[in-house]
C-alpha cells in the first residue's frame, strides 16, 4: 500500500470515498508518523484516542454515504484554537493546563464536515514571533535542512508547528492564524501552501486573541487545491464574531485550474528591497514569467507606503495585544503566582507566565496607549494604516486583479540565529506579509523554488477583498510550474 | 522618543508585570530599539487622514438583546486556579 502520509488531501478524500483505505488506517498512519517525528517538536499535544474515535465515526458515516466534505481527513490544530476539553495553551505558561469548556467556531466547522483531530500544534507564544522560538514548549524544527548540513532550522512562525507538521507528513492539513505573516512566512519556509483569507472571512471566536483587528485564521496544506478544500470548511459567517462577514462561502476548489488569461498582475516596485538576495529576485521574476506564460498580463504598480507597514504594525499589534492579554491575571484560568496583595499577585503571575517576547510587546503596547503618547504613536499608526490600505485600493481600482511579491526576504534560518539583542532583526521577516494584514486583504504563499542551499522559497499573491478564488487560480499556475517540494525524512 | 529606566518601571507597573532591577536595562534597550524603529512614521504626512477603525467596510452587527446563554457556572469556574463553590478566590482587596 502507498504511504498514506504522502497523499494529498484530495487524493486521501478520493481513496476514502472509493474505500481503498479507511479513515482509521489513514489516521493510524499519521499517528505513527507523529510518534517517529517527535524530534521536530511540531505537536505540543497528541490526541490519539480522540483521533481514532473521530476516524471510526467518519468511517461509519462514509459507509452510510453521509460523509461530509472532510470526512475522515486527519488534521493538526494550532494550539491557539480552543478545543473543548483538550488542553489549549497558546504555547504560553500563563494558560497552564487550560481546558476550554467550548470549541472555536473554525474547528467546530471542521468537525462538522467530518475532519479528524490528530493533536495540537506548536506555535510562538500567543502567536508572537516569526520563528516558533518563543513557544513555552521550545522551538519547532523545520523538516528541511541545508544541503550537506544538519544544522537545525526554524520553520518560521508563528504557526511553525502547523507548517512543520504539514511539510513532514504529520497531518494532511493544519489550521493556522496570521496576524502579520504567521501563515504565509512559515508556509514559505517549509515548502508548502498557506493562505490568510480576507479579514472577516473566518470567525475569530474561540481563537486566543493577539491583535484583534489583524488576526485571521487560515489553512496550511501541501497543495493549493488542499488549502482551497480546507478554507471552504473554515470560512463562513458566525454571529459570535461581530467582525465575521455575512457572505456566502464559494466553492473555492472550483477555482483550481480556472484560466488566468487576461488577469492583470501587479508587480509592486517598493517590494524590490536594497540588499535583497538575488535568488529571491530571480524567484520573483520566474513567478511573473510563469503567470505571463499562462496568459496573465504583468503591470508595474506602486504601493508607496509599503515601508511604513512594519513600523505601523509594531504599534498597532502590540497595542491590541496589551489590551487583549490583560485578561491573563491569574484569577479566572491559567497559572497563578501568589503575592502579598492582589496587585502583586497580578504582577507576579504575569512576570512568571509570560515569556520575554510577550512581555516586550505588552509593554510597548502599554506605552503607546498611555496618556500623552496615544496621539503620537497609536493614532498616527492608525492613520498610516489608512494610507497603506488606500495604496492597495488605488492599485485595484486600476484594474489589477492580484499582486505578486516574494513571501519572505530569505529562506529559513537556523535556530538561535536571530534571537539577539535587537528584536527588529526578527521582525523584518514579515516585511512582505505584514502589509496584507494592515489592509485586511487575502494573501497566499505558494512554494516556487529553492535557494542555493536547497531550501524552499515561496511567492506571495495578494488579492482583492474576498477574492480568494483568484488567488487559488493563480497559485495553481505557480504550483504546476514549480512542482512540489518534499523534504527527505531524516528524522525517521 | 526613548524611555529611561524610570519609565520602563512605570510601564511595567501599568502592564502589571513585575520586573527586577536587573531586568530594567535589558528591557530599556529593547523597547528603545523598537521605538527607534517606529520613529520613521513621523516622516509620513497624515494631515487630513482618518485613522482606521475598521479594515472591512461594514456596520457593527448587533445581536438581539436576549438571554442566549447562562446556567453554566460550573464551566465558568472550572479552570480557575482558586475557587470556592461558584466564586473566584483572590487575595483580600478590602481592608
Amino acid at each position: 500500500m502507498t504511504d498514506l502520509t504522502s497523499l494529498t488531501m484530495a487524493e486521501a478524500r478520493d481513496g476514502l470515498a472509493r474505500k481503498t483505505f479507511t479513515s482509521v488506517e489513514l489516521t493510524d498512519a499519521h499517528l505513527a508518523a507523529m510518534e517517529r517525528a517527535r524530534a521536530l517538536n511540531a505537536y505540543v499535544l497528541e490526541t490519539p484516542e480522540q483521533a481514532r474515535a473521530m476516524a471510526r465515526d467518519a468511517d461509519a458515516k462514509i459507509g452510510k454515504g453521509e460523509g461530509g466534505p472532510l470526512a475522515g481527513i486527519p488534521l493538526g490544530i494550532k494550539d491557539l484554537f480552543a478545543t473543548r476539553d483538550v488542553r489549549t495553551t497558546a504555547c504560553s505558561k500563563i494558560l497552564g493546563d487550560f481546558k476550554p469548556p467550548y470549541e472555536s467556531t473554525v474547528t467546530t466547522q471542521l468537525w462538522r464536515d467530518g475532519a479528524v483531530m490528530l493533536g495540537k500544534l506548536n506555535n510562538d507564544e500567543f502567536a508572537m514571533g516569526s520563528s516558533n522560538e518563543t513557544s513555552c514548549f521550545g522551538p519547532v524544527v523545520n523538516p528541511w535542512r541545508r544541503e550537506g548540513s544538519d544544522t537545525k532550522l526554524v520553520p518560521g512562525g508563528s504557526s511553525g508547528g502547523s507548517a512543520s507538521a504539514v511539510a513532514a507528513g504529520l497531518c494532511l492539513g493544519a489550521t493556522g492564524t496570521d496576524t502579520g505573516g504567521s501563515i504565509r512566512q512559515p508556509a514559505a519556509f517549509t515548502g508548502i501552501v498557506g493562505i490568510k483569507p480576507t479579514y472577516g472571512r473566518c470567525s475569530r471566536w474561540g481563537i486566543v486573541a493577539f491583535a484583534s483587528s489583524l488576526d485571521q485564521a487560515g489553512p496550511f496544506a501541501r497543495t493549493v487545491r488542499d488549502t482551497a478544500i480546507l478554507l471552504r470548511s473554515m470560512a463562513g459567517h458566525d454571529p459570535k464574531d461581530t467582525t465575521s462577514v455575512d457572505r456566502a462561502v464559494p466553492d473555492y476548489e472550483a477555482a483550481i485550474g480556472k484560466s488566468v488569461k487576461g488577469l492583470r498582475i501587479g508587480i509592486p516596485k517598493e517590494y524590490r528591497l536594497d540588499g535583497m538576495p538575488s535568488e529571491i529576485d530571480r524567484l520573483w521574476s520566474q513567478g511573473a514569467e510563469w503567470l505571463k506564460a499562462a496568459g496573465a498580463e504583468l503591470v508595474e504598480v506602486s504601493l508607496p507606503h509599503t515601508k511604513y507597514a512594519l513600523p505601523a504594525y509594531y504599534i498597532v499589534a502590540p497595542a491590541e495585544a496589551s489590551s487583549n492579554l490583560a485578561r491573563y491575571d491569574g484569577v479566572r484560568y491559567g497559572a497563578r503566582v501568589d503575592g502579598n496583595n492582589i496587585v502583586e499577585m497580578y504582577e507576579n503571575t504575569r512576570a512568571s507566565g509570560f515569556g520575554a517576547e510577550v512581555k516586550r510587546r505588552v509593554m510597548i503596547g502599554t506605552y503607546v496607549l498611555s496618556a500623552g503618547y496615544y496621539d503620537a504613536y497609536y493614532l498616527r499608526a492608525q492613520k498610516v494604516r489608512t494610507l497603506i490600505k488606500k495604496d492597495f485600493e488605488d492599485c485595484f481600482a486600476q484594474g489589477v486583479h492580484a499582486i505578486l511579491t516574494p513571501a519572505t526576504p530569505s529562506a529559513a534560518f537556523g535556530v538561535g540565529e536571530k534571537t539577539g539583542a535587537d528584536p527588529i532583526e526578527m521582525y523584518l521577516n514579515d516585511i512582505f506579509t505584514v502589509t496584507v494584514n494592515m489592509a485586511g486583504l487575502p494573501g497566499i504563499a505558494v512554494p516556487a523554488g529553492k535557494d542555493a542551499q536547497g531550501l524552499p522559497l515561496g511567492l506571495q499573491l495578494i488579492g482583492r477583498p474576498f477574492d480568494e478564488e483568484t488567488l487559488f487560480s493563480l497559485g495553481e499556475v505557480i504550483e504546476q510550474a514549480a512542482g512540489h517540494f518534499t523534504p527527505s525524512r531524516w528524522w525517521e | 522618543m526613548s524611555v529611561d529606566a524610570a519609565t520602563v518601571r512605570r510601564i511595567a507597573h501599568l502592564a502589571r508585570i513585575a520586573v527586577t532591577h536587573a531586568e530594567v536595562p535589558h528591557l530599556q534597550g529593547e523597547l528603545n530599539a523598537i521605538l527607534a524603529f517606529v520613529e520613521q512614521l513621523s516622516e509620513v504626512n497624515v494631515d487630513g487622514v482618518e485613522p482606521m477603525t475598521s479594515v472591512t467596510p461594514m456596520d457593527m452587527k448587533k445581536r438581539a438583546d436576549v438571554v442566549n446563554d447562562g446556567e453554566i457556572a460550573d464551566a465558568v469556574v472550572a479552570n480557575a486556579p482558586a475557587r470556592e463553590d461558584h466564586f473566584f478566590v483572590v487575595p483580600k482587596v478590602v481592608e
